[in-house]
């Protein structure tokens, strides 16, 4: 497929104004508002057109398969630091669209902070491209970094270039059998000293703590951690295969400030307390906002009372305004963020 | 506009303004408004018509709704250290100095996070963290003098943003009001918001969509220590190859900075900083982290400069001697000032493979143009700043210099990269705007502006050029035959 296939079919839909789901390996087809429309399977438009390990940068089609860029990267000891969960056969547009970071997140920062430049294709089927492939650019807005999140609501990431960075040289997992509150207290003490602690899990009155960097600092900040050395199920937590994820029960993912206290209800909790997912809850809305933070129905059978939590009318006349900015005939996954765009 | 006209509009606005500000929080006699004429960027001056000094968010908030209804342009302002003309105030509209927003509202320690108004200093919100061992870590050059706000608008960078990123990943939260006072909050002390990222959106958006009255910040463990090499190279080329070579080593040095000679010899004389002034460039290679972590890494980062062909290599000893090298590079443009009547400075940045292409390039320029030409790059990052010396009451030498400044900024265009990396378009590179982006793009910018402010009263004229300056532009600058923007009339 070329790009310019892309852009004619969203062309052709916005003059027949008709919706458009646009769709990579469906891997996250569970998640956000229900997709409606006809299917653009972006999975023919591949391939990673630009790799340089020297340059921290790595350039690809939005179709190319997650796994394959992260073979790529690892074949030359690098990584995307921001660890995206895949939940299947995803592909690289599809996770950047998502926007959804794995456990390193609170340590090496998110998906979007690793967004260089895009090449969009808009709800008009205009090619443009924003951003570029060095590490600093601030020409012109950062639509690069507005898109990564964005469900494919703005328009088609057809490409896109992420910063990369060395894989950590050395790598380890502690556990240390503590309470929540006791959990949340050390892993923010810790977050507040130059320790190279990478990702943080409490469950169950347990809580792993990664360390990853040099290996005398890994083996310095083990001595300050304590607890007993394992495995770590850093891979089954980011792609909710933990058994906590099991069952059909509603999966709540809750962003907030990270020293909320516990919430009282049963959790398995990450960076630092800055997320915690739930199966269910009452008014975990309520619960998040008072906290300063928000709640996400991530999975779940009825999604009638909303996936996202509510804008204020402020940044929903905001969003709707962009949305028709980006996309004027509306046809682009419509729905899939918040019913108004 | 006539003159009785303007001077009936200045006193309805000023008078509008002070039914709720008092009388010194709004200026219009021209002793009163000249020091704001400019930022950073002295070349571009103009008398705003008003300014108005709040102190309160919800005088803020009243100021833009009285200026939104009397439609009066409205350009926000820090502390006008920008470099881009982005605070150049407007000729018939509202100077909205955030001066007085110099409150530190809260720091806590244990979430790591620090509240600011937008006229905080960024070097005193690592100072009041410093007592908790925690630090803000964008640190541009002008950190003693710029403020958050300003750095929000501009996404600045610093010498350390290669390890610790740039504005945009260090900032959590803002709060404001839009140009019709509406008030918004985007981002979160959650490490996510629901919606579209509208707060990467505002970063570096250059006080075009709304006015920042808060702003909450990520603070970062201060490291245990910290020591810097200084490498010298005999070639300049070698020392972009050695930048190279230490990222393709899978370092991430916490700095990574680079001075050509002319550079280091101005700034020697100016600081001392103890530059090997010998060397036709230098780098400052910094790490750090525990001590065993700085010394597992120093060692590293020596044997790859060596290898790179650094023919010297000094580490610094203490952490005197660690600031002392980094004073140098951090004072390289009032140093750079001290040498020249005055100097340009350029913000381009390129793929860091093409370094030594672009280095030969502007050597051609100087050349070409008669002028001199110092380099200090944040070199890891691929941020060039060109320093062009000229004298500004010599005007031909003014058009020489922004000849030679258009044409360096094109070319890191042409290799990849972009013609401003942390110092904002502004008014000065809006010309060059046309250069980067298409009409489509540029289009999709007026439309998210519009979003924010439909008409286009918050810093009206900067950051985006309109389609008919492209057009004006592409007819006087046409490169290889190829004409910008061929579908629009010309005029």
């Amino acid at each position: 497929m070329t790009i310019q296939a892309l852009s004619d079919r969203i062309r052709d839909a916005a003059d027949r104004k008709v919706a458009l789901q646009l769709r990579g390996g469906g891997s996250k087809d569970f998640y956000g508002n229900p997709a409606r429309g006809e299917v653009v399977d972006t999975r023919s438009y591949s391939g990673i057109t630009d790799y340089e390990p020297s340059e921290l940068v790595v350039t690809a089609r939005c179709g190319t398969p997650l796994a394959e860029i992260e073979q790529a990267l690892a074949d030359r000891s690098q990584c995307l630091p921001f660890e995206p969960p895949h939940f299947g056969t995803a592909t690289f547009g599809g996770c950047i669209a998502a926007g959804l970071s794995g456990p390193r997140r609170a340590s090496a920062g998110a998906l979007r902070d690793f967004v260089l430049g895009v090449k969009l294709v808009d709800g008009r089927g205009r090619v443009m491209q924003f951003g570029g492939q060095v590490m600093k650019n601030v020409a012109g807005y950062d639509v690069s970094r507005l898109v990564a999140g964005s469900l494919g609501t703005l328009g088609l990431i057809a490409e896109a270039s992420l910063k990369v960075l060395p894989r950590p040289q050395v790598e380890c997992t502690l556990r240390l059998e503590m309470d929540e509150a006791r959990a949340l207290d050390s892993m923010n003490h810790w977050a507040a000293e130059p320790l190279p602690v990478s990702a943080t899990l409490w469950h169950a009155g347990m809580l792993d703590v990664r360390l990853s960097g040099s290996e005398p600092g890994v083996r310095g900040a083990a001595k300050r951690i304590g607890g007993a050395e394992v495995k770590g199920e850093w891979d089954a937590v980011r792609e909710h295969t933990h058994p906590f994820f099991a069952g059909d029960a509603p999966v709540w993912r809750l962003a907030l400030p990270s020293m909320t206290p516990p919430l009282g209800v049963p959790q398995l909790i990450e960076w630092n307390g800055a997320l915690r997912w739930t199966r269910g809850g009452e008014g975990l809305r309520d619960v998040a906002k008072r906290a300063g933070g928000h709640a996400t129905l991530f999975r779940g059978a009825d999604k009638s009372s909303g996936v996202f939590a509510p804008l204020d009318p402020v940044l929903m006349r905001l969003h709707r305004e962009l949305k028709s900015a980006f996309d004027p005939a509306g046809i682009l996954n419509p729905g899939r963020l918040y019913p108004e765009l | 506009m006539g003159e009785a006209l303007s001077l009936n509009r200045r006193h309805d606005v000023a008078r509008a303004l002070r039914a709720f500000l008092p009388q010194r929080a709004v200026l219009f006699e021209e002793e009163d408004t000249r020091p704001y004429e400019c930022d950073g960027l002295t070349a571009y001056r103009q008398l705003p018509m008003v300014v108005a000094l709040p102190e309160t968010e919800e005088q803020v908030q009243r100021i833009l709704k009285v200026c939104s209804s009397m439609q009066v342009p409205v350009v926000p302002r820090g502390a006008g250290t920008g470099l881009s003309g982005g605070a150049l105030p407007p000729g018939d509209g509202v100077l909205l100095s955030m001066a007085k927003f110099m409150r530190v509202m809260r720091i806590d320690p244990r979430a790591r996070v620090a509240v600011v108004q937008p006229g905080v200093r960024n070097a005193v919100i690592s100072e009041v963290a410093a007592p908790h061992g925690l630090y803000y870590a964008p640190d541009p050059s002008s950190q003693i003098a710029c403020t958050i706000g300003g750095n929000v608008a501009e996404n600045s960078g610093g010498v350390h943003c290669l390890k610790y990123g740039l504005t945009v990943h260090n900032v959590l939260r803002v709060r404001g009001f839009t140009i019709d006072g509406e008030p918004l909050e985007v981002g979160s002390e959650a490490l996510d918001a629901p919606g579209l990222d509208l707060l990467a959106l505002a970063i570096g958006s250059e006080g075009m969509l709304f006015v920042v009255t808060e702003v909450t910040v990520k603070l970062l463990p201060k490291p245990q220590c910290a020591r810097v090499i200084m490498a010298s190279f005999d070639e300049v080329e070698k020392a972009g190859n050695a930048v190279a070579a230490i990222i393709a080593a899978g370092i991430i040095p916490a700095g990574l900075e680079m001075m050509d000679r002319p550079a280091t010899r101005a700034v020697e004389q100016f600081v001392a900083a103890g530059y090997d002034l010998e060397a036709a460039a230098i780098l400052l290679c910094e790490s750090d982290g525990t001590e065993s972590e700085v010394e597992h890494e120093i060692a590293r980062m020596e044997a790859v400069l060596h290898a790179a062909g650094a023919v010297r290599c000094t580490v610094s000893r203490n952490e005197a001697e660690r600031l002392r090298f980094w004073s140098g590079r951090k004072a390289a443009f009032p140093a750079v000032g001290r040498i020249s009547p005055d100097y340009y400075c350029m913000d381009g940045t390129i793929p860091r493979k093409r370094l030594g292409e672009v280095l030969n390039f502007i050597a051609e320029m100087e050349k070409k143009y008669g002028l001199r030409c110092p380099n200090v790059f944040h070199a890891g990052d691929g941020n060039l700043h060109p320093l062009i010396l000229f004298d500004a009451n010599n005007a031909e030498e003014l058009h020489r210099t922004e000849e030679f400044a258009a044409e360096v900024l094109e070319k890191c265009v042409a290799v990849g990269g972009t013609i401003t990396g942390e110092h904002g378009v502004g008014v000065e590179k809006i010309n060059q705007m046309c250069t980067q982006f298409g009409t489509a793009e540029l289009e999709l910018f007026h439309a998210v502006k519009q979003a924010f402010d439909r008409q286009a009263l918050l810093n009206p004229g900067k950051a985006v050029p309109t389609l008919a300056r492209c057009a004006e532009y592409g007819r006087m600058h046409v490169h290889g035959g190829k004409l910008p923007h061929p579908e629009l009339p010309r005029f």
